[in-house]
């Protein structure tokens, strides 16, 4: 795909975050989406593409009232947004559709009209993982970790680094949910969940939701924000099962699609000025920074310890606070996208500084699936 | 009301050679006639090369603990916290996620690469589950 050619012309999250009680999971996504239509100075009759994921495009394209010629329904979890947006760029530009509305809600902590979640016995995961005592992503997705950890030396007050540097910039933050600063003893006291994961290792439950409209570049120009423009972009899948993972010291999801992101957007890693890997978990950045290319695995838990991806820090990261300290309605990878936009526009509460490339990594599932999108705000 | 229940798996057509294994006291793993890889979970086919010819065979029932969490809450239905989720990796290749028996659960002395050799677990008439326990000598 040729960079730069389509742009993030809107972009909003649900009005309120975390606990809403007051909405349905589809109410969220139009709540998102009617932000993002009035952020982009949009009717909901200029809409014409349309991507969702868990919810079907038709549930949400009925019930917002928007009658799309581009649909895509890709659902491979909290990264399923990345991939709405490499899509959306590729059917942009081969004209399918001209604006393109990607939402996302979940009611996480409320579970109001919340689609069930459930594994199938006869599914190889019912048949594999479930009898073994997974339940639910704190049980299955640090399975990783220890041979992770064994491999390159990453300590345990490496990983509880990670949550002490996020909450640190979620403190900026007051959409934050959690904004009280934490230190690796606090991380490393606090309940545990699953060994080797504390409470404050683990993504927090909310609701919410957030959606984004992308447009050709040119077009873009006329819209009333600063247009963010998609740079580079990759995905792929690896196993819906953990256990059936290539390798636990590395993801070999990540390792395709940020490479493909970072080659389309013909960048180097010291050309990124901000990042975001999707921390469902506390290893997520580690695994991103060693996948991604950023550095050996062996230096990742040390690079975090040391303040590097901390506020004025060389490569600021999850800069929202993240999915362990921002927000985590179950799918986070659209709140990952937003950061990286308001900081492409310049607004983002703890904004850094003259920053033009942002680089916005996700996964899905348990290391299922993955999408990089490389952003910019210099055409 | 009945005490909640493990998770049972239900045996597909492609996967019933690897349950009646068990069921017999045998892990089943599969090798492709064409290029030898060996694979699980089961599948009529070789993932490498995509040959339709592939056999079933015993395996040696010996591994490794590759990784594993020890998972305190929430507890799934049927298990008292804590418990061990271990991914073993067998000596012919494949891994697998299973439970790790006869040995207490604990960091101390769940140590990773430590020898294991399966042992089955009965959860009814149907249904015998591939466990592993510390290997003996």
């Amino acid at each position: 795909m040729r960079r730069n050619q389509v742009a993030v012309v809107g972009a909003a999250e649900t009005t309120q975050l975390g606990v809403i009680p007051t909405m349905s999971q589809l109410q969220l996504h139009a709540d998102a989406a009617l932000n993002a239509i009035a952020d982009a100075g949009l009717k909901l009759s200029d809409i014409d593409g349309f991507a969702t994921a868990v919810e079907t495009p038709q549930q949400v394209c009925h019930y917002l009232g928007i009658k799309p010629t581009w649909v895509d329904g890709t659902s491979v979890g909290g990264c399923s947004f990345m991939l709405h947006v490499r899509h959306a760029a590729a059917a942009i530009e081969a004209g399918l559709c001209k604006t393109v509305l990607i939402t996302h809600a979940e009611s996480g902590k409320s579970m109001i009209g919340k689609l069930p979640r459930s594994t199938p016995a006869d599914s190889l995961n019912g048949q594999f993982e479930a009898p073994y005592g997974v339940y639910g992503p704190p049980s299955m997705f640090p399975i990783p970790v220890l041979r992770f950890m064994k491999t390159y030396g990453i300590t345990h007050e490496q990983l509880a680094s990670v949550a002490v540097v996020q909450r640190e910039w979620a403190a900026k933050n007051p959409r934050a949910m959690m904004k009280d600063p934490i230190t690796a003893a606090d991380v490393l006291n606090s309940r545990m969940i699953a060994y080797p994961f504390r409470l404050l290792q683990c993504c927090l439950v909310t609701d919410g939701g957030g959606a984004l409209i992308l447009t050709s570049a040119d077009r873009a120009r006329d819209f009333p924000r600063k247009p963010v423009y998609v740079m580079g972009t990759g995905e792929s899948v690896e196993t819906p099962m953990v256990s059936q993972m290539e390798t636990f010291n590395s993801s070999r999801a990540f390792k395709t699609a940020g490479p493909l992101a970072f080659k389309e957007a013909g960048i180097a890693h010291g050309d990124v000025d901000h990042l975001m890997i999707y921390d469902a978990f506390a290893h997520l950045p580690l695994f991103g920074l060693g996948d991604l290319g950023f550095m050996p695995y062996e230096e990742t838990g040390q690079f975090i310890a040391d303040g590097n991806t901390r506020p004025g820090g060389k490569l600021p990261l999850n800069t929202n606070g993240g999915g362990l300290s921002y927000m985590h309605s179950g799918m986070y990878g659209m709140y990952a996208l937003q950061e990286s936009v308001r900081q492409m526009r310049g607004i983002a509460p703890a904004q850094v500084p003259n920053a033009k490339i942002s680089v916005c990594h996700g996964v899905g599932g348990m290391f299922a699936a993955s999408g990089t999108i490389v952003f910019t705000n210099e055409r | 009301m009945a005490e909640p229940q493990r998770a049972r798996p239900k045996p597909t057509p492609e996967t019933q050679h690897f349950w009646d294994g068990t069921k017999a006291g045998e892990l089943r793993l599969q090798r492709c006639d064409a290029c030898a890889h060996v694979y699980f979970p089961p599948r009529p086919f070789c993932p490498s090369c995509a040959s339709r010819k592939v056999s079933i065979f015993k395996a040696s029932g010996k591994g490794f603990l590759y990784s594993y969490v020890i998972n305190h809450r929430p507890a799934a239905p049927g298990f008292t916290p804590p418990y061990a989720i271990a991914v073993v990796e067998l000596a012919e290749g494949p891994r697998m996620m299973s439970n790790i028996i006869d040995c207490p659960q604990t960091p101390e002395a769940l140590e990773l690469d430590m020898k294991l050799e399966v042992a089955f677990e009965k959860l009814d008439d149907k249904i015998t589950l591939p466990v592993f326990r510390p290997a003996r000598g």
